[in-house]
């Protein structure tokens, strides 16, 4: 166990569903000797956003006394890297790619279509919290060009039709 | 008798319907009472054609695509699992022109081999140069990479073997081998094609790096864009260890090299060495500043190569096949070969891995088949996000390092993004400076600040009026600035694209136009 750096962080916190999930990652990161890996907080970052969904603020006392950093290291490294997020998501995010090849084919119409089919623009959702729409530079899919991301899952040669044909299969399930 | 059927599990496939293709490829034959065998192999990479399904015949693999799920039943009644003709069909894979005409050295199994098998990747010549290199002194090892040419993939083309070499004669208990997988550049898939299509590659180059410079861990970045990536890489690292090629005691020489994935959190400036570094390290992805070279003081401030997938996936060959075989191929200072990425609007895109000397004319044409629009081609940016413009006059330098620096270009990683004669460059010019902007990770001031200022003088440039020609010099100084005083490949050289789009495009930013010459390299 590593002792806390005397002054760094006060003993933190009731126990909420997120600090338990916190408590429970940090423990899946510790080795035979109950010492964390150097470098583990983004791969406990990942393990916890993939368990919540996002990283609660409440999260980032219990993160910083378990790897002997500060509340404004974790708070750095969170707010430092797009893929973590500091809020609770929509249910689905839409991401399209706003990168030069995705260009030459046509994103910025494409951006443009989804934009007015859910209703909200880029960086937000739509009103029932359901889709968010996101941009993302580049998904390696560059020879098929519009290239987007629905949940992890990528679609290339996107056409309008096509997104609206996704969209509608999202709306369906939540209808 | 069972018919074995490819069809693709690369993201470039799943993206366009893969997984529904064998999905209904499966509902097919268990129908129709046909034995099947359907694995889930890497791409070819010509990628206009996915998902392109292959059927194992006596005369060889039978190509078929691009297949949609409802395209199943016709291929069947067509005899598609005799070769039958179909008109999906395009024959034999390895006949098919666009792959025929490559010079296939690194991505010689792609597409071919199942990537989850570790029996079919050694049945195709795997861990044959690990096998050479556990036999071989480390200094050996090192001096076949030099011999070879190798010059860093990831786009500064540094030669590997020096590198190595470095962390070699520096003293040090631990050393690391990290590789960097965070393909963050627009227009560039390359390393995600390899490390879908043949991971073990990757493993049994990083492995060799580390039995040559004396290292016994290594760590793995990739971008989590990727996730299937991701996917690949786990399932082969965890079957190399499993199988004794990773681990304390590789293959029972008493050597030890093991390694670990970390993933990337969607910072584009985390592909820079250092700033991925400190990622590796648990902290903000901000860059540092060199000296120490990594080679010197990396990773946790121990000796570390850090290597693109590319490069160290080219070293198994190396080693398998010796120095020479590898260093004849290319042209003058360029050697060996580059998988280069058609991308943006073009007709045929994929991956087309040749010698160094090609022309840009070769790739868009021969290979790309020109624009998918039908249009024109006008504009075509080399090496990623931060590589120059090309305007025609400049598509027949052959592609080759030194030639590319004479005409203030470079070919980077060979990542190439055409675009027809509808773009606006002054546009291209100003998304440079916003892309900068907004990846910028705010260490020195002139990535910072001065990308956001670029972005303003590039508007006003743009808008017309009579101060335009002042404009035009503040935006020289600015970039001038950004080239000598940034700390690292971003700020520096993204003023790159926007001085050739400003040099090769004057008219698309209200400027008289300049005849063209032809340029020639030396």
């Amino acid at each position: 166990m590593v002792e806390p750096v005397i002054g760094r962080e006060p003993t933190p916190t009731p126990c909420t569903p997120a600090i338990t999930a916190t408590h429970a990652v940090i423990a899946q990161h510790r080795d035979a000797t109950g010492a964390m890996r150097p470098g583990s907080l983004l791969p406990v970052l990942h393990a916890l956003q993939h368990e919540l969904g996002w990283i609660p603020a409440e999260t980032v006392p219990v993160l910083a006394q378990a790897m002997n950093l500060s509340r404004a290291e974790v708070h750095g490294v969170i707010t430092f890297y797009p893929h973590f997020r500091s809020s609770a998501p929509a249910r689905h995010i839409v991401e399209i790619c706003q990168a030069e090849s995705c260009q030459a084919m046509g994103s910025d119409a494409l951006v443009e279509h989804a934009q007015q089919r859910l209703g909200c623009s880029m960086n937000t959702h739509t009103p029932n919290g359901h889709i968010a729409l996101a941009p993302v530079y580049c998904l390696g899919l560059c020879a098929q060009s519009p290239a987007m991301m629905i949940d992890a899952r990528p679609y290339a040669r996107v056409t309008p039709e096509r997104l609206d044909q996704l969209i509608a299969r999202i709306e369906e399930a939540h209808a | 008798m069972t018919t074995t059927v490819y069809v693709p599990c690369d993201a470039a496939a799943l993206a366009v319907g893969a997984d529904d293709v064998a999905a209904a490829l499966e509902q097919a034959a268990t129908q129709r009472g046909i034995a099947l065998n359907i694995i889930r192999n890497g791409s070819h990479g010509m990628l206009w054609l996915e998902p392109l399904i292959e059927v194992q015949t006596d005369a060889g693999r039978v190509a078929y695509g691009p297949v949609q799920a409802d395209d199943i039943d016709s291929l069947l009644d067509a005899g598609c699992l005799t070769g039958g003709s179909h008109a999906l069909g395009h024959g034999l894979t390895q006949a098919i022109p666009y792959l025929a005409r490559q010079e296939r050295l690194t991505f010689a199994r792609v597409g071919i081999i199942d990537p989850r098998s570790i029996a079919d990747y050694m049945a195709h010549g795997g861990f044959e140069g690990l096998k050479q290199a556990l036999a071989m002194a480390p200094e050996d090892i090192v001096e076949t990479v030099t011999q070879s040419g190798l010059r860093g993939r990831g786009g500064a083309a540094f030669p590997t073997g020096i590198k190595w070499k470095t962390v070699a004669t520096t003293p040090a208990a631990q050393k690391y081998i990290v590789c960097n997988a965070d393909e963050g550049d627009s227009g560039t898939f390359s390393d995600r094609l390899l490390m879908e299509g043949d991971p073990c590659t990757l493993i049994e180059g990083m492995t060799i790096a580390g039995l040559a410079v004396g290292a016994s861990d290594g760590y793995l970045y990739i971008r989590s864009e990727y996730p299937q990536a991701i996917q690949t890489m786990q399932f082969a690292i965890d079957a190399a260890r499993a199988a004794g090629w990773l681990g304390a005691d590789i293959q029972g020489s008493g050597r030890r090299f093991d390694l670990e994935i970390r993933v990337g959190a969607g910072a584009y400036i985390c592909g820079e060495e250092t700033s991925l570094l400190e990622s590796i390290e648990g902290k903000r992805g901000v860059v540092r500043a060199k000296p120490p070279l990594p080679a010197i003081s990396g990773l946790f401030g121990k000796p570390t190569v850090i290597n693109n997938v590319i490069s160290l996936a080219s070293v198994p060959i190396i080693l398998a096949r010796g120095a020479q075989h590898y260093r004849d191929f290319g042209m003058g200072r360029s050697h060996g070969t580059l998988p280069f990425q058609l991308a943006g609007n073009i007709a045929q895109g994929g991956l087309v891995e040749k010698a160094f000397g090609v022309t840009l004319r070769e790739l868009l044409y021969d290979f790309g088949g020109g624009a998918r629009s039908g249009r024109p081609l006008r504009a075509v940016q080399v090496g990623g996000p931060l590589g120059a413009w090309l305007p025609e006059s400049q598509w027949d330098v052959p592609l080759d390092y030194e030639a590319y620096i004479k005409i203030s270009a470079m070919v980077g990683h060979g990542g190439i993004v055409a675009f027809d004669d509808t773009v606006d460059m002054a546009r291209m010019a100003r998304w440079a400076m916003a892309f900068c902007a907004i990846e910028s990770c705010g260490k020195c001031t002139p990535c910072r600040i001065g990308s956001t200022r670029g972005v303003e003088t590039i508007e006003r440039i743009a808008a017309g009026g009579p101060a335009r020609e002042q404009q035009v010099t503040l935006l020289r100084d600015l970039c001038d600035t950004m080239l000598a005083g940034s700390l690292c490949a971003l700020g520096g050289m993204t003023p790159i694209p926007v001085l050739s789009a400003l040099n090769h495009f004057p008219q698309d930013f209200g400027l008289p136009a300049r005849t063209e010459q032809p340029a020639q390299a030396a």
